[in-house]
């Protein structure tokens, strides 16, 4: 295998992957982002990823149409972010622990549903790539190097890389932004000023977990255009990891699920390549990495004051 | 006063009590409304649950063969718990518990005496785990990494490392020789073994069999668990006994209440001169040991080999943490609730197997168990500061009253 392939085709291919596996990571971790801003941890990421994989890709097999499988996705993820929100905003549960009962729930069912509706692995036709067709015989993705590596993406890909820019625009330069970052900051505060911080952290929370959902379709109508039980595999609580890798802001995000995705992408090749790593190790690699970026001391600082800290009005 | 002494009760012990059996009551109807769009009966299925679980002599077996592991991992979260961690990470540190176990059981266990290296090697398995809880306790306590994510990661860890050996290093020649190649260890030499309640009966002298007896109906399935050849291995009883020394541990000795000091109050303990980072530690290792041990239990008593990692913890480490807080993080409530948990998973598998029901639908259930009881802590709270706000005002009542009669009668 190895002398079929020439130096500039696997790095091309490298890239090429790191890019395209970033995109589950940026959905989940741009969600997760904004919930914890507003002061609210939801560990249940890895559960609502994998209802949103499994619902986006039974309605892209039933109807055959993608966008119904994203409506679905996000759907079921806004239903399952509404359950969190329930638990641990109004009831005001241990956030630690509330998520992982919605990941085992998510978990639990999505298997379920697989093996009841439809029982065995199977295929779709998910988002095909883009490839930029200018004129009739060129496309950007004809361009020697770049074009391989960033003009042959699906559309959600472009979304996701989108996807931070804009949440920076909405968490920096609008009012949505300003209240949402009081309410993870110092609610009390922000409730004086007339802000009311139960709405902003239901809102944050069901956006991060629409865009969970996203995530898990993003992987199964996009990516791999399969659903298997556990396909995300622990990715749901790395990209929960990502947000403090990445001190809560969207680039910072950015860095850490390009990291990620490129070690994925490193570990793969690592195997197509047959490298003499036991695969068994590669594949531990983004674990060790997670545990690694956690410890490094700069990102600290940047936590929100109160997240994980319910709020009542006139307690405190 | 009565009504007040009542209300006490009511508030402080029997809602504690009944608020767990509620949420679990619930989380089950919303499995049944799942049951039901896919068209099973619910009330079929359910029965089918609750007798393939407590209704047989080896169905009971196997339930309490379940909540060992169960009380074991159990034990170690509430003891995380108490000391204000959260350890996610007992499947991870039941898996490198139980890989310790079998590498020195295969390879020193024909010279280990049998009692002795059943106790050497359940220690091994606790300080192996011990060491993998320690590893994200001391991360916590020196760097602040948060202990929810790095015992998650650290369960990965585990399982990939668990696969490495099994393929390579601590493959079992037999497979090698045939070239199945399926990742499993050797077995265990016999000496190892922890003795059954069978074998227990046959030596304190209980031999006949139920029907020898002429016993009949439910005494005789519960006279076969103790007596007849089942799964059930003493690694239960071991599991009650440390819940018991846990409960003297935490509520009897001065270390345990330093952990339960730290994880009531941090910033106050602290103030009182008790090291929080070290007792953060040691509450993590602790609770690591205790999964540990749930490993070495289910290799010597139960697998008597290493199977793939995530089929022995098998899940463990998350209903342990629906069992721990099913028993209100007490020890002694654990080891009824762990027998419950057991119930549920063993129920869950015969009513696959009779229905055609993925047992995934236990899974669901537990994560809901786990939503629902810890949103009725806010009802907990809600309603004790009811109480108090209730006592607060007669009390003032009275003695307005009071003084009301005291400035009549001048």
């Amino acid at each position: 295998m190895t002398q079929d392939l020439t130096l500039a085709a696997i790095i091309i291919g490298i890239l090429h992957s790191g890019i395209r596996l970033a995109t589950p990571y940026l959905y989940a971790g741009i969600g997760e982002m904004f919930g914890q801003r507003a002061g609210v941890l939801n560990l249940g990421v890895d559960g609502i990823m994998l209802m949103g994989a499994f619902l986006g890709f039974y309605a892209v097999y039933q109807t055959g149409n993608v966008w119904i499988g994203v409506a679905a996705a996000m759907a079921v993820g806004i239903f399952m972010g509404l359950l969190m929100a329930v638990v641990s905003i109004t009831f005001q549960a241990e956030q630690g622990i509330s998520g992982i009962g919605l990941y085992m729930f998510g978990l639990g069912l999505s298997s379920l549903l697989f093996k009841t509706m439809l029982g065995t692995v199977e295929g779709v036709q998910g988002f095909s790539e883009l490839k930029f067709q200018i004129t009739q015989n060129f496309s950007l993705y004809d361009i020697p190097l770049i074009g391989p590596i960033f003009f042959n993406h699906s559309v959600l890909t472009y979304g996701a890389f989108l996807l931070v820019p804009l949440s920076a625009f909405i968490l920096n330069k609008t009012t949505w932004g300003l209240k949402i970052k009081a309410a993870g900051q110092n609610p009390e505060a922000a409730d004086s000023l007339g802000v009311n911080v139960t709405t902003v952290r239901y809102a944050a929370v069901i956006l991060g977990s629409a865009l969970a959902g996203l995530a898990g379709a993003s992987l199964s109508i996009s990516l791999l255009n399969i659903f298997q039980e556990n396909m995300t595999n622990g990715m749901g609580f790395i990209a929960v990891a990502l947000v403090y890798f990445g001190s809560w802001r969207p680039y910072g995000v950015l860095a850490g699920a390009l990291l990620f995705s490129t070690v994925n992408a490193l570990q793969l090749w690592a195997q197509v390549l047959n490298l003499p790593i036991p695969s068994d190790v590669a594949v531990m690699l983004p674990y060790l990495l997670t545990i690694i970026a956690l410890a490094m001391p700069f990102r600290r600082a940047a936590q929100p004051a109160a997240l994980t800290r319910p709020f009542t009005r006139g307690e405190n | 006063m009565a009504k007040q002494r009542f209300n006490r009760f009511f508030y402080d012990h029997l809602l504690n009590f009944l608020l767990p059996f509620i949420a679990v009551l619930v989380a089950l109807l919303v499995g049944a409304l799942i049951l039901w769009f896919q068209g099973v009966d619910p009330w079929e299925a359910y029965k089918a649950m609750f007798f393939g679980a407590f209704g047989s002599k080896n169905g009971l077996a196997d339930t309490l063969v379940k909540s060992t592991p169960l009380m074991l991992v159990g034990l170690g979260i509430a003891i995380a718990f108490r000391g204000g961690v959260i350890n996610i990470g007992a499947e991870g540190q039941l898996i490198t518990g139980a890989l310790f176990v079998t590498f020195l059981g295969v390879t020193f266990g024909q010279k280990l005496p049998g009692v002795v290296g059943v106790l050497l090697l359940l220690a091994a398995g606790a300080l192996m785990g011990g060491f993998w809880g320690a590893i994200p306790g001391w991360l916590k306590a020196q760097l602040g990494v948060n202990e929810i994510l790095s015992t998650i990661m650290m369960n990965a860890i585990a399982i990939q490392i668990g696969y490495y050996l099994l393929r390579g290093p601590m493959i079992d020649p037999a497979e090698l020789a045939a070239g199945t190649n399926i990742p499993h260890s050797a077995r265990l030499p016999k000496n190892l073994d922890m003795a059954r309640f069978t074998h227990v009966a046959k030596a304190l002298g209980f031999t006949e069999r139920a029907k020898d007896l002429g016993l009949e109906g439910y005494i005789a399935q519960l006279y076969g668990v103790l007596v007849e050849p089942t799964r059930l291995h003493i690694g239960f009883l071991f599991a009650i006994l440390m819940a018991i020394l846990v409960y003297v541990f935490l509520w009897r000795t001065t270390i345990g209440y330093k952990i339960r000091a730290v994880g009531l109050n941090r910033h106050a303990a602290r103030y009182a001169g008790i090291n929080v980072k070290r007792n953060m530690v040691l509450s993590m290792t602790l609770s690591g040991a205790f999964a540990g041990l749930a490993g070495a239990v289910e290799i010597l008593g139960l697998h008597h080999r290493m199977f793939e990692p995530t089929s022995v913890s098998a899940g463990y480490g998350f209903t342990g943490i629906v069992a721990a807080l099913f028993g209100g993080l007490h020890p002694l409530g654990i080891i009824p609730s762990s027998i419950l948990f057991g119930g549920l998973l063993v129920g869950g598998d015969k009513m696959q197997r009779a229905m055609q029901i993925p047992q995934v639908l236990i899974t669901a259930i537990l994560g809901l168990i786990v939503l629902f009881v810890v949103s009725t802590d806010f009802f907990k709270r809600k309603l004790q500061t009811r109480r108090v706000s209730e006592e607060a005002e007669t009390f003032f009542e009275k003695e307005t009253d009071e003084t009301e009669s005291v400035e009549a009668s001048a």
